[in-house]
């Protein structure tokens, strides 16, 4: 019922005339006009709104603030897992390491990958460590851990929530998906951590904008088909 | 007809039917930013549209009229705080040629441009009914809007959509011909229901950080929050659009004294429906789905206002919770103020029970294919996959029936859609389908733990096409899926498969 409320912010709206048609013209009731100002930038805004400059630790215990240090000015991608997931996050390291192949020495220098732990408490940055020392995974996609109620606005900050408080509470419902953005250039969306790595790599890549130089989808089909063990399904 | 690639052309197919149906009309759109505004209290809002305005510019296009379209993505560097400058204009849901129809892999940048080429041709012209098609696959209300995959919500939230309307020799937009349905535009007014939210500095504002489903806090019809519409003593036809993103409405048109005014309903996803329908307990409409509907207001006095009103509740993007509010306690999306003009009226009256078009007789289909809608650690996947643009999930045999059972998983709610082909549901959990989804169609909402059958013919043209979730964030968040049509087929995701 209060959702379907009038929010408070723009109480003064009186009706508007509507644009098809044989329609009226009218102006606003006008009498307790609000008058806006447009203070800050857009990016600003989306600083603000989502991108909360946390102290965070990595693997290596390398102090580093969120917004600052690792997506100021840079194409990222940030997923969120926990090192005992019980198979779940597994699948999606896994294909984030082809992902991490096939875009090569890109990651680190323009392209950083980042996985935050879900689980802070026991995901200590040397146990962060083991995990990447384990799975091979190559510099340039950092792990990180952090204080459990900051990671958990952080968590929610960027997305990785649901509305219904028991979908959100269960954890495993936020290891699947991966956010991908260009912070300068204002783009954040959303891949599916276990789509075929390819595709991954075509959607980061639209992050570079029209002056990028993607590497062709045959090409990433096929360093992908080189690589021992994967089956790569296509119909 | 081969791209013109050299000329700044995005396109990567060539044309089917360019030469075999050829445009007599040429348009030229160009998708740019423009400040609007969407109420007298708020700032000018910087909105992307089609050719300058909120919705783009509708369409009036006749069958056995194709029409090629030129469309310049000429947007601007600066995206404001959402939306990608890459695009690709789908119409949702001619009988179009899969390189005009706006897949969402289809997206081409900055300075670009792509010509899509509408035929306005009815199904079965190439194949069951040569040479112009069957009757009964008439379409009346279509809309156009961006499709950029991963940003549809984005870019369709900044404005890029529009009504795309098709008329014939039945429904002609002159309620002194054909069906005589109330005449176009006077009478026959098309409406897009947005519901949107605006910062404290009332700037537009998209929820970055939601992969649920957004809902908005205010209003808009036609681009403008919470309008009043002065309305003659008579019958008016309204093509209702649910705009998106996520919210679903169930109208009704409430009286000042909070008692429901009844109404018509004629046409489902625009297809007429075989006769009208009355109702007196609201019309449920999903994201995409159009409803048009003939309203009534010769018993009103002058002076009258009417509103039309939400009263379906909606907490989150998951779905309603189908809780209805009392009348007078929605959200008053629209006021229809009643002047006092006389005027005549002679359009059809739908308590008469005019016959419209016929429902197409099926024929045997070849396979029947089962899609199952669920999420899997926070992922939309449907048959346990995820979308990939070059991923072809199944192949559809081209002049084939076939008919498909989608199933919803548990916890949400979603309107599927399906591109080119009007679908006729045959049943809805076991159950014969209700008189208003007993038309074509081609949104199907599927509630929790919904089994919906549907049955289609892929008529006439080939090449891809997805069927996705148009609740366009679950949608950018990959619930979609790659089909293609072509000569063969293949049996992929046929029943027993899973």
């Amino acid at each position: 019922m209060s959702r379907l409320n009038r929010r408070t912010m723009l109480t003064t709206l009186a009706v508007a005339p509507v644009a098809i048609g044989a329609v009226a013209q009218s102006a606003s009731s006008g009498s307790d006009k609000k008058t806006f100002k447009t203070s800050e930038s857009p990016r600003k805004k989306l600083q603000k709104r989502y991108f909360p400059n946390f102290e965070l630790t990595t693997h290596d215990g390398r102090k580093v603030r969120f917004y600052d240090d690792l997506i100021k000015d840079k194409i990222v991608v940030i997923n969120f897992m926990y090192v005992k997931c019980e198979g779940i996050c597994m699948p999606i390291t896994a294909n984030l390491k082809r992902v991490q192949k096939l875009l090569g020495d890109r990651i680190g220098r323009d392209i950083f990958m980042y996985s935050i732990t879900l689980k802070p408490e026991e995901d200590t940055p040397a146990r962060l460590k083991q995990y990447v020392k384990a799975h091979h995974i190559k510099p340039g996609w950092t792990f990180l851990t952090g204080k459990p109620d900051e990671i958990n606005t952080l968590r929610r900050s960027l997305g990785f929530k649901d509305a219904k408080a028991k979908l959100d509470q269960d954890l495993t419902n936020h290891t699947g998906m991966v956010k991908y953005g260009n912070e300068g250039r204002l783009w954040w969306a959303m891949f599916p951590g276990r789509a075929n790595a390819p595709w991954i790599v075509e959607c980061i890549q639209w992050m570079d904008g029209p002056n990028g130089k993607p590497i062709p989808r045959a090409d990433l089909d096929k360093a992908l088909s080189k690589e021992s063990g994967h089956k790569h399904s296509k119909t | 007809m081969a791209p013109n690639t050299a000329a700044g052309e995005a396109r990567t197919r060539n044309h089917q039917a360019l030469t075999t149906l050829p445009p007599v009309k040429f348009y030229e759109v160009h998708q740019r930013e423009q400040l609007l505004s969407v109420h007298p209290d708020l700032p000018l809002q910087r909105m992307w549209t089609f050719n300058g305005t909120v919705p783009g510019q509708t369409y009036v296009a006749r069958y056995g009229e194709p029409i090629l379209v030129r469309n310049f993505n000429d947007l601007p560097n600066d995206n404001g705080g959402f939306g990608i400058q890459s695009v690709s204009a789908h119409l949702h849901n001619g009988h179009t040629p899969s390189e005009s129809d706006g897949f969402p892999c289809d997206f081409f940048g900055q300075g670009k441009f792509y010509d899509q080429h509408y035929p306005n041709v009815l199904a079965g012209f190439a194949s069951s009914h040569p040479p112009l098609g069957d009757i009964r696959e008439s379409m009346s209300t279509l809309w156009y809007h961006d499709h950029r995959v991963d940003f549809t919500a984005q870019n369709v939230y900044k404005g890029l959509a529009g009504f795309y309307l098709l008329f014939n020799d039945f429904d002609t937009g002159n309620e002194n011909t054909g069906f005589r349905l109330p005449t176009f535009p006077d009478f026959d007014v098309p409406m897009i229901f947005n519901d949107k939210n605006f910062d404290p500095d009332g700037v537009l504002a998209f929820d970055l950080a939601n992969r649920d489903g957004i809902l908005g806090d205010k209003f808009l019809v036609n681009g403008k929050i919470q309008p009043f519409f002065e309305v003659k003593r008579r019958r008016y036809r309204f093509r209702w659009l649910n705009g998106g993103p996520s919210r679903f409405y169930r109208f009704y048109l409430t009286k000042s004294n909070l008692t429901n005014h009844p109404f018509w309903i004629i046409s489902n996803d625009g297809n007429l429906l075989k006769n009208p329908v009355q109702t007196t307990s609201g019309l449920m409409i999903a994201v995409a789905e159009r409803m048009d509907v003939i309203v009534d207001f010769s018993s009103f006095a002058a002076g009258s206002i009417i509103h039309l009103e939400n009263r379906l509740e909606q907490c989150d993007g998951a779905g309603p919770t189908n809780n209805i509010l009392p009348a007078g306690q929605g959200n008053k999306v629209l006021e229809f103020r009643v002047v006092s003009d006389t005027v005549t009226d002679n359009s059809v009256n739908p308590a008469t029970n005019p016959t419209f078009y016929q429902v197409p007789t099926r024929v045997a289909e070849r396979i029947t294919r089962c899609f199952k809608f669920d999420r899997e650690n926070g992922q939309w996947i449907i048959n346990g996959k995820l979308f990939d643009c070059d991923d072809v999930r199944f192949r559809v045999k081209r002049n084939t029936a076939e008919i498909w059972e989608l199933e919803g998983g548990r916890d949400w709610s979603h309107p599927i859609h399906i591109h080119f082909e009007e679908h006729q549901v045959l049943e809805r959990n076991r159950n014969t389908p209700s008189l208003i989804e007993r038309g074509r169609k081609d949104v199907i909402r599927l509630g929790e733990g919904d089994d919906v059958r549907i049955y289609f013919r892929f008529r006439d043209f080939v090449g891809r096409y997805p069927m996705h979730c148009h609740n366009t964030i679950h949608e950018d968040h990959a619930m979609m899926l790659r089909f293609d049509i072509d000569d063969t087929g293949n049996n992929n995701e046929d029943c027993d498969s899973h």
